[in-house]
Protein backbone atom coordinates (compact mmCIF):
# COMPACT_ATOMS: atom_id res chain seq x y z
CA UNK A 1 0.00 0.00 0.00
CA UNK A 2 1.42 3.40 -0.97
CA UNK A 3 2.50 5.72 1.85
CA UNK A 4 -0.07 8.36 0.91
CA UNK A 5 -3.10 6.10 0.81
CA UNK A 6 -6.39 5.79 2.68
CA UNK A 7 -6.56 2.74 4.96
CA UNK A 8 -8.81 -0.07 3.75
CA UNK A 9 -12.16 0.01 5.60
CA UNK A 10 -13.69 -3.21 4.28
CA UNK A 11 -12.73 -6.86 4.78
CA UNK A 12 -13.05 -9.77 2.35
CA UNK A 13 -16.54 -11.24 2.60
CA UNK A 14 -18.11 -8.03 3.91
CA UNK A 15 -21.36 -6.82 2.30
CA UNK A 16 -21.19 -3.35 0.79
CA UNK A 17 -23.55 -1.06 -1.06
CA UNK A 18 -22.36 1.08 -3.97
CA UNK A 19 -23.26 4.71 -3.36
CA UNK A 20 -25.86 6.25 -5.62
CA UNK A 21 -24.33 9.40 -7.05
CA UNK A 22 -24.00 11.05 -10.44
CA UNK A 23 -20.94 13.31 -10.29
CA UNK A 24 -19.64 14.98 -13.46
CA UNK A 25 -16.36 14.12 -15.15
CA UNK A 26 -14.62 10.77 -15.45
CA UNK A 27 -16.19 8.26 -13.05
CA UNK A 28 -15.17 4.62 -13.16
CA UNK A 29 -18.02 3.16 -11.08
CA UNK A 30 -20.39 1.74 -13.69
CA UNK A 31 -23.86 3.26 -13.57
CA UNK A 32 -25.61 -0.11 -13.56
CA UNK A 33 -24.12 -1.19 -10.21
CA UNK A 34 -24.80 2.03 -8.28
CA UNK A 35 -27.19 1.50 -5.38
CA UNK A 36 -26.68 -2.28 -5.45
CA UNK A 37 -25.31 -4.60 -2.75
CA UNK A 38 -22.36 -6.92 -3.30
CA UNK A 39 -19.62 -8.71 -1.36
CA UNK A 40 -15.94 -7.78 -1.11
CA UNK A 41 -14.06 -10.47 -3.05
CA UNK A 42 -10.55 -9.04 -2.61
CA UNK A 43 -8.53 -5.90 -2.03
CA UNK A 44 -6.62 -5.06 -5.24
CA UNK A 45 -4.30 -2.37 -3.84
CA UNK A 46 -4.52 1.42 -3.65
CA UNK A 47 -4.55 3.77 -6.63
CA UNK A 48 -4.55 7.52 -7.21
CA UNK A 49 -8.17 8.57 -7.72
CA UNK A 50 -8.84 8.60 -11.49
CA UNK A 51 -11.69 11.09 -11.00
CA UNK A 52 -9.05 13.64 -9.96
CA UNK A 53 -6.35 12.43 -12.39
CA UNK A 54 -8.88 13.15 -15.15
CA UNK A 55 -8.44 16.87 -14.34
CA UNK A 56 -4.65 16.59 -14.06
CA UNK A 57 -4.74 16.71 -10.26
CA UNK A 58 -2.74 14.32 -8.02
CA UNK A 59 -5.70 12.18 -6.85
CA UNK A 60 -4.07 11.60 -3.45
CA UNK A 61 -4.44 10.08 -0.97
CA UNK A 62 -4.68 6.91 -3.06
CA UNK A 63 -7.95 5.03 -2.68
CA UNK A 64 -8.15 1.32 -1.87
CA UNK A 65 -9.62 -0.57 -4.82
CA UNK A 66 -11.78 -3.64 -4.20
CA UNK A 67 -13.12 -6.34 -6.44
CA UNK A 68 -16.80 -6.55 -5.51
CA UNK A 69 -18.94 -9.56 -6.42
CA UNK A 70 -22.61 -9.04 -7.29
CA UNK A 71 -25.23 -11.66 -8.01
CA UNK A 72 -26.36 -11.08 -11.60
CA UNK A 73 -29.99 -11.17 -10.42
CA UNK A 74 -29.17 -8.33 -7.99
CA UNK A 75 -28.06 -6.11 -10.88
CA UNK A 76 -30.76 -7.21 -13.34
CA UNK A 77 -34.01 -8.28 -11.62
CA UNK A 78 -35.20 -9.95 -14.86
CA UNK A 79 -31.94 -11.92 -15.28
CA UNK A 80 -32.68 -15.41 -16.65
CA UNK A 81 -29.19 -16.99 -16.58
CA UNK A 82 -27.92 -19.39 -13.93
CA UNK A 83 -28.90 -18.72 -10.32
CA UNK A 84 -25.22 -18.80 -9.30
CA UNK A 85 -24.07 -16.29 -11.94
CA UNK A 86 -22.11 -13.33 -10.63
CA UNK A 87 -20.45 -10.18 -11.95
CA UNK A 88 -17.24 -8.84 -10.41
CA UNK A 89 -16.51 -5.12 -10.67
CA UNK A 90 -13.48 -3.20 -9.38
CA UNK A 91 -14.67 -0.26 -7.30
CA UNK A 92 -12.78 2.42 -5.35
CA UNK A 93 -13.41 2.63 -1.60
CA UNK A 94 -15.04 6.08 -1.63
CA UNK A 95 -17.91 4.62 -3.67
CA UNK A 96 -18.69 1.93 -1.07
CA UNK A 97 -20.57 1.91 2.25
CA UNK A 98 -21.50 -0.86 4.70
CA UNK A 99 -24.64 -2.70 3.59
CA UNK B 1 -28.94 10.13 -14.59
CA UNK B 2 -26.86 7.74 -16.67
CA UNK B 3 -24.32 9.48 -18.87
CA UNK B 4 -24.35 8.47 -22.52
CA UNK B 5 -20.99 6.66 -22.65
CA UNK B 6 -21.77 4.64 -19.50
CA UNK B 7 -23.67 1.95 -21.41
CA UNK B 8 -22.29 -1.15 -19.68
CA UNK B 9 -25.00 -3.52 -18.45
CA UNK B 10 -27.56 -2.35 -21.01
CA UNK B 11 -29.09 -4.65 -23.63
CA UNK B 12 -26.97 -4.60 -26.79
CA UNK B 13 -26.63 -6.09 -30.25
CA UNK B 14 -24.47 -9.13 -30.94
CA UNK B 15 -20.75 -8.62 -30.26
CA UNK B 16 -18.52 -8.53 -33.38
CA UNK B 17 -15.44 -10.57 -32.52
CA UNK B 18 -13.56 -10.21 -35.82
CA UNK B 19 -10.26 -8.37 -35.87
CA UNK B 20 -9.88 -5.66 -38.50
CA UNK B 21 -7.00 -3.72 -40.00
CA UNK B 22 -6.34 -0.23 -38.78
CA UNK B 23 -5.93 2.76 -41.08
CA UNK B 24 -2.55 4.51 -41.05
CA UNK B 25 -4.08 7.61 -39.41
CA UNK B 26 -5.54 5.43 -36.65
CA UNK B 27 -2.12 3.96 -35.93
CA UNK B 28 -0.71 7.50 -35.83
CA UNK B 29 -3.32 8.56 -33.30
CA UNK B 30 -2.39 5.57 -31.17
CA UNK B 31 1.32 6.45 -31.43
CA UNK B 32 0.58 10.10 -30.56
CA UNK B 33 -1.26 9.00 -27.44
CA UNK B 34 1.64 6.73 -26.37
CA UNK B 35 4.21 9.49 -26.91
CA UNK B 36 2.20 12.18 -25.09
CA UNK B 37 1.43 9.94 -22.11
CA UNK B 38 4.97 8.59 -21.68
CA UNK B 39 6.03 9.10 -18.08
CA UNK B 40 8.99 11.36 -18.93
CA UNK B 41 6.73 13.74 -20.90
CA UNK B 42 3.47 13.45 -18.94
CA UNK B 43 1.59 15.75 -21.33
CA UNK B 44 -1.58 13.69 -21.17
CA UNK B 45 -3.03 11.10 -18.79
CA UNK B 46 -5.33 8.35 -19.94
CA UNK B 47 -7.88 9.57 -17.39
CA UNK B 48 -7.90 13.00 -19.09
CA UNK B 49 -8.35 11.33 -22.45
CA UNK B 50 -11.33 9.40 -21.10
CA UNK B 51 -12.90 12.46 -19.48
CA UNK B 52 -12.72 14.37 -22.75
CA UNK B 53 -14.24 11.42 -24.64
CA UNK B 54 -17.00 10.98 -22.07
CA UNK B 55 -17.84 14.69 -22.19
CA UNK B 56 -18.73 14.42 -25.89
CA UNK B 57 -22.43 14.94 -26.54
CA UNK B 58 -24.43 11.77 -27.24
CA UNK B 59 -24.78 12.51 -30.96
CA UNK B 60 -21.08 13.23 -31.43
CA UNK B 61 -20.14 10.19 -29.34
CA UNK B 62 -22.18 7.89 -31.58
CA UNK B 63 -21.18 9.56 -34.86
CA UNK B 64 -17.41 9.43 -34.22
CA UNK B 65 -15.31 6.31 -34.62
CA UNK B 66 -13.09 5.00 -31.83
CA UNK B 67 -9.94 6.85 -32.95
CA UNK B 68 -11.88 9.96 -33.93
CA UNK B 69 -12.93 10.19 -30.28
CA UNK B 70 -9.27 9.77 -29.26
CA UNK B 71 -8.22 12.52 -31.67
CA UNK B 72 -10.86 14.85 -30.27
CA UNK B 73 -9.78 14.07 -26.70
CA UNK B 74 -6.05 14.48 -27.42
CA UNK B 75 -6.76 17.89 -28.97
CA UNK B 76 -8.89 18.98 -26.00
CA UNK B 77 -6.29 17.81 -23.46
CA UNK B 78 -3.46 19.65 -25.21
CA UNK B 79 -5.57 22.83 -25.18
CA UNK B 80 -6.48 22.35 -21.49
CA UNK B 81 -2.82 21.70 -20.58
CA UNK B 82 -1.65 24.79 -22.44
CA UNK B 83 0.55 22.75 -24.80
CA UNK B 84 -1.17 24.10 -27.93
CA UNK B 85 -3.08 27.31 -28.46
CA UNK B 86 -6.42 27.49 -30.28
CA UNK B 87 -4.79 29.71 -32.91
CA UNK B 88 -1.96 27.21 -33.57
CA UNK B 89 -4.48 24.42 -34.12
CA UNK B 90 -6.67 26.62 -36.35
CA UNK B 91 -3.74 27.66 -38.54
CA UNK B 92 -2.37 24.13 -38.85
CA UNK B 93 -5.79 22.74 -39.78
CA UNK B 94 -6.20 25.44 -42.45
CA UNK B 95 -2.72 24.63 -43.80
CA UNK B 96 -3.50 20.90 -44.05
CA UNK B 97 -6.93 21.47 -45.60
CA UNK B 98 -5.21 23.73 -48.12
CA UNK B 99 -2.83 20.91 -49.11
CA UNK B 100 -5.65 18.52 -49.98
CA UNK B 101 -6.80 20.54 -52.99
CA UNK B 102 -3.40 21.92 -53.89
CA UNK B 103 -4.04 25.12 -51.97
CA UNK B 104 -6.86 26.24 -54.29
CA UNK B 105 -9.67 26.78 -51.83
Amino acid sequence: MAANAESPRFAVGERVRVRRADPPGHVRTPWYCRGHVGTIERLCGAFANPEELAYNRPGLPAQPLYRVRFRSAELWPDYRGGAGDVVEIEILQHWLEKA
Amino acid sequence: MRRHHDMGGLPAARCERDEHDYELWEKRVDALMMLLSARDRDLLRVDELRRNIEDLGAKAYDAMGYYERWMHAITQTLIQRGVLTIDEIGRKLAEIEGQDDGGKR
